[in-house]
């Protein structure tokens, strides 16, 4: 087991360390906020000598992202860090990185997307991302964040992969608030992470061209073999997850399911809120509630089996979306999920909540009031209203 | 969770609430506990009431939500009380320590009824004598908030607390010294109702 | 290994490059875009002056100039017949005409 470093940080400074760690040959980065202080520490790593990194001080994410993918084309280690509309400028890059199967890593610091503009935390910039053909890993603390930097780097390599990741986690909740966390030694992430060779790039000698039209006769091909990458990358994604927990105890899998074995209601929800709701959870439990809660940790490519699995026996589900899809039938995890479940032959009773939109603090009371609507719905038979909202005035 | 301690400040923007928070969890921090040190965030500007929070225990809290039902509040601006509702939600075993030349008795009518202890502390005179500027008064402030929740026991405290200052001040180590008295007078000067 | 030169719709999505990467050099070279042509320029050598302005403005690169520095008759594999060349030509008996092509 690699030895572990005690340390308090915050989930920017976690994710900066791990950028120094990985000591990339190329960021491209433009700062805003709450992913600003991550551009501010790397900087500053780099003018302290402190990593090798070529760093690129761009006017705009989109040359970030266009950094990035240059970059990667000529065969570099590289990545960015961003928040909403910042993510948001570099939209047509995003899919441009994926098409072109180049490797990299993109840490989205999650943020409401404006209009009207807002600082605050919520899933509206990543999960517009969420079909932009890029692996999405989702961090509950700082911890995750930090150790889902080095095997999002690892999956994004693998040659039955070649896309790019995006590590995200909730701005302010956990970007910004110290916590503990288990550092790894620098040793140890140079061997996990190994040296990159992809086995073509533009400087390596040799006549290469990437990013040519590609006609009618070709382009469809191209999509059905990114998409094959993406059905292959779970295998990957397991497979890495399962060395990094040999090499650190930290054992991680594609969903984290929390008291659920036996769990007749269970609440569906990534990144900081996990955690609020595993608290309620325990607390229901204490009283002999039979409440779970499933923590999606991938959900790009979409574990639907995994969750379907996980929910079979399940009465009721409430799954929480910190970002609405304004399809006017519910978020974008409740489509996947309720999605995932339709071939189950004793369906759970679903419904969704959308939640915690633009910074609005996720109170316990708002799981609680879930976990008991639930029961309302069991009692009841049928879901009722299935496109909810909690935590907003006058509803 | 139970040994779980939940701390809510209250302060102006440029007072250093915040820093006294994260000073507080890197002090915690290196007394062995888990920590939480986290601001509210918001369109911030100089002088606006913010709230910071800190969440001490002994496992790591996987809670990611603000503070409602705090043990200890802790005032750094004394106008707050006429702004701000610092007790909402104040557990009544816990305590209010308010930075403040005014006794206990003096605030206690603007507390809403609050039945819990009250501590003040007169931490901006400390900041001006020791180190020359009324608006420091975070650290003098944190040595009460460690003196009355008693959640880092006090010698180890001194101890952490002079490693993270040397680490923070590194560049400054002349403020160093004073801000260490600023802290040892902050846990003596306390005082309660 | 797909080559240029035999690309078709024939191939199956696990027999293109990832992302459409082309790993050859010079491609263009081996596609034959001269068939596209409905107007055809010819060339006059005993016309031509060797002015050269004509093999600049060609956006096709099919002037060929020899290492005398003098031009020579099109890269009909890579004319596609815009006419440019026709259209700078300074001489009144032009040493470039520029008709329809009988295919």
């Amino acid at each position: 087991m690699a030895k572990s470093i005690r340390e308090r940080l915050s989930g920017n400074e976690a994710v900066a360390t791990a950028l120094k760690q990985i000591n990339p040959d190329v960021i491209g980065a433009y700062p805003i906020t709450p992913s600003t202080e991550v551009v501010h520490y790397f900087a500053q790593y780099v003018a302290d000598g402190q990593v090798d990194t070529e760093f690129v001080a761009v006017e705009s994410e989109h040359s970030a992202m266009s950094v990035c993918i240059g970059a990667a084309a000529a065969g570099a280690r590289t990545g960015t860090v961003t928040s909403a509309c910042g993510l948001a400028l570099m939209w047509e890059l995003l899919y441009v990185a994926s098409g072109h199967r180049l490797p990299m890593t993109l840490n989205v610091i999650n943020r409401a997307l404006s209009g009207p503009i807002n600082i605050n935390n919520d899933h509206s910039d990543s999960m517009g991302a969420r079909d932009s053909g890029w692996i999405q890993l989702y961090s509950e603390n700082n911890q995750e964040a930090y150790d889902n930097n080095f095997m999002a780097l690892r999956i994004a390599e693998h040659k039955d992969v070649l896309l790019p990741a995006m590590v995200c986690q909730d701005g302010f909740i956990t970007s910004h608030a110290i916590e503990n966390i288990e550092l790894l030694e620098d040793a140890d992430i140079r061997k996990f992470i190994g040296e990159y060779k992809p086995e073509r790039h533009l400087i390596d000698g040799k006549p290469l061209s990437v990013g040519p039209y590609d006609t009618v006769q070709f382009y469809f091909e191209h999509q059905y073999q990114r998409a094959q990458a993406m059905i292959k990358s779970k295998a990957v994604v397991k497979q890495i997850f399962k060395e990094f927990g040999d090499l650190t105890g930290r054992k991680y899998d594609l969903i984290e399911e929390y008291k659920m074995e036996d769990a007749e209601r269970a609440i569906v929800v990534l990144n900081s809120s996990a955690g609020t709701a595993k608290v309620v959870c325990d607390q229901l439990r204490a009283k002999g509630e039979k409440v779970g809660v499933l923590k999606i940790r991938l959900f790009r490519p979409f574990p639907a089996e995994e969750i379907a699995k996980a929910l079979s026996h399940v009465k009721a589900v409430a799954v929480m979306d910190k970002a609405d899809s304004f399809s006017a039938v519910g978020g974008p995890v409740f489509a996947d999920v309720r999605s995932a479940c339709y071939e189950l032959a004793n369906r759970p009773l679903m419904v969704n909540y959308i939640y915690g939109l633009g910074g609005r603090d996720v109170p316990v009371e708002n799981f609680f009031k879930v976990y008991e609507d639930l029961n309302e719905v069991i009692k009841n038979g049928k879901t009722g209203n299935i496109y909810r909202h909690v935590g907003v005035r006058g509803v | 969770m139970s040994s779980m301690l939940e701390i809510r400040w209250h302060g102006r923007g440029g007072q250093g609430a915040k820093t006294a928070s994260l000073l507080l969890a890197d002090a915690a921090f290196d007394s062995g506990k888990f920590v939480q040190g986290f601001p509210e965030y918001g369109p911030e500007r100089m002088g606006a009431p913010i709230t910071a929070y800190n969440r001490i225990s002994d496992e790591r809290s996987p809670l990611h939500s603000n503070i409602y039902e705090p043990d200890y509040v802790v005032v750094v601006d004394v106008t707050l009380l006429d702004a701000v509702s610092v007790t909402s939600g104040l557990k009544k075993e816990g305590a209010i320590i308010i930075n403040t030349n005014k006794s206990p008795e003096e605030l206690k009518p603007k507390l809403e009824g609050y039945t819990g202890r009250v501590y003040t502390i007169d931490a901006s005179s400390i900041a001006e004598e020791v180190l020359g500027n009324r608006s420091l008064s975070n650290t003098s402030m944190l040595g009460a908030v460690v003196a009355v929740s008693k959640c880092i026991p006090e010698g180890k405290f001194m101890e952490d607390v002079k490693t993270s200052l040397n680490h923070k001040f590194a560049t400054k180590p002349q403020v160093i010294e004073k801000n260490m008295t600023a802290i040892e007078r902050g846990m003596k000067e306390v005082k309660s109702a | 290994m797909i080559y240029v030169k035999d690309a078709n719709n024939n191939y199956n999505w696990d027999e293109v490059s990832p992302g459409g990467n082309i790993t050859e050099g010079g491609t263009s070279l081996q596609i034959n875009t001269g068939d596209w042509r409905i107007y055809i320029p010819k060339f006059f050598e005993s016309e031509c002056i060797q002015c050269m302005l004509c093999f600049p403005v060609c956006a096709d690169s099919a002037i060929p100039v020899n290492k005398d520095g003098k031009r020579e008759d099109f890269d009909f594999k890579h004319c596609k017949g815009c006419g440019v060349c026709y259209k700078v030509c300074p001489k009144i008996d032009k040493a470039i005409t520029w008709e329809q092509e009988d295919k």
